[in-house]
């Protein structure tokens, strides 16, 4: 009988055992999946701009389609002078967005046969949105010097509470990787606990029931079907969350004093 | 975790109760943390260099080639539109000033026409005056020479006719004399 323990969907198995630095840096299925997602990007992408046509194909639209979308979504929030961040932040977009739908398959020919969400784990969510911040920091410091400071100084306001006002812009610019990996990590780690809730009250009902409880087990079995669609939106929409965000956090660094 | 295929709920779910208990929840078991970013930083510094150095540039000139080929077929269709009302100007131009050439020498061809009527009405005009001139100096003499004749006749006439009334001799000259003062008298 199928396990219906939710949270083993987020088990990290080792598949290759590997230490150096006396750290254990073993290749596990979190790795495979990461590397998966990888792989595949570059994989899809190089075969949808192999014809390079002027009149492009659905794969090439699609490519055309994805880039036009984070020039687009980068130009709108950060400005165009954003755009040498484009690669990065099109690199996050669609690591993130890829690993999501990835994590989508119930089953997946990969080890264990089981699918794995990289970002429902949150040290993996973490260290994307401190790559972010750091690069906010380090660019915005870079280019502005000690101008980058008027990024807690918001302008206009009155001088008896500009302390208050700075006090709470640097806590939330202390607390935006806090915000912005939990979000995504919550958002995928949520979404899939429900997911996996729900298939096995089937299975528990099949299993308490018999034949009886598996007719029953429709309901949850329409649920699950229901919030497979949702969660295939929220896959999307957090990549697009996190990448917007990061769009909105890059702005700061190249303009701080707003 | 592996369950035996018939398990009842109860046990499953206590199972489960005891296995949460007692293993850390997965997402924040730092046993992996060091591998997940280790592999993670590997995977992502190569999907940004793949992406940044190959496939952002290949879409990016796929983008740019067609817009510059839809501007350049633009403009191409544009400077042709330009061409093809140029041409239609200069046929409109051509066709008026043909136009015009053609009144002009029409005009002219009118002028000339008419000066060369003139010029020959005139000299009809001219020659018949002289003919009537001409005719009228001879009709003149015609009649001046008549009345001279005329004068001599009468004077022979009134000798002859003053010899045979009066039988008195006179000469024509004296006869000429008289018929003068007659003439004069009643021309008076």
């Amino acid at each position: 009988m199928a396990d219906t323990n939710p949270i083993k969907q987020f088990e990290v198995h080792e598949l290759v055992p590997f230490e150096a630095f006396g750290l254990n840096l073993a290749f596990t299925n979190s790795s495979f999946f990461m590397m998966l997602t990888t792989v595949l990007t570059v994989l899809l992408f190089t075969l949808a701009m192999s014809s390079r046509a002027l009149v492009p194909n659905r794969a090439q639209s699609v490519a055309e389609i994805i880039y036009g979308f984070v020039a687009d979504m980068l130009r709108s929030t950060a400005g165009p002078d954003a755009l040498r961040f484009f690669p990065f932040v099109f690199t996050l977009f669609i690591f993130i967005l890829v690993a999501n739908m990835l994590g989508m398959f119930p089953y997946f020919p990969g080890p264990g046969l089981h699918s794995f969400t990289i970002t429902s784990h949150l040290i993996v969510t973490v260290a994307l949105a401190m790559l972010v911040w750091l690069t906010v920091i380090i660019y915005g410091v870079f280019k502005n010097g000690p101008k980058f400071l008027k990024l807690f100084v918001p302008s206009g306001v009155p001088g008896y509470i500009l302390p208050f006002v700075s006090l709470i812009e640097v806590i939330s610019f202390i607390s935006r990787p806090i915000s912005h990996s939990v979000r995504l990590f919550a958002n995928m780690l949520a979404g899939h606990i429900l997911l996996k809730v729900f298939a096995g009250f089937i299975v528990m009902l099949g299993a308490g029931l018999g034949v009886g409880g598996y007719v029953l087990g429709i309901a949850p079995f329409a649920m699950t079907l229901g919030l497979t669609a949702l969660e295939f939106l929220v896959a999307f929409l957090q990549a697009y969350v996190f990448a917007i965000l990061t769009c909105i956090y890059l702005s700061d660094a190249l303009h701080p004093g707003h | 975790m592996t369950h035996a295929p018939h398990s009842d709920v109860a046990q499953h779910a206590a199972e489960a109760a005891h296995g949460a208990a007692e293993a850390v929840f997965p997402p924040f078991d730092p046993t992996y943390f060091a591998s997940q970013l280790f592999w993670l930083a590997i995977f992502f510094v190569i999907l940004y260099v793949a992406l940044d150095r190959f496939i952002l540039p290949k879409i990016k000139t796929t983008i740019e080639d067609r817009r510059d080929r839809i501007a350049d077929d633009l403009d191409a269709a544009a400077q042709a539109k330009a061409d093809a009302e140029a041409a239609g100007e200069a046929y409109e131009k051509a066709l008026a000033e043909a136009r015009a050439k053609a009144h002009v020498i029409a005009a002219d061809t009118r002028k000339a026409l008419d000066a060369e009527i003139a010029k020959e009405t005139a000299e009809v005009e001219a020659e018949l005056a002289s003919k009537q001139e001409a005719s009228e100096a001879a009709i003149r003499k015609a009649k001046d020479k008549a009345f001279a004749e005329v004068r001599g006749i009468a004077a022979t006439a009134t000798a002859a006719a003053v010899e045979a009334l009066a039988g008195v001799e006179i000469t024509e000259a004296d006869a000429g004399k008289t018929v003068d003062g007659l003439i004069k008298a009643k021309e008076a």
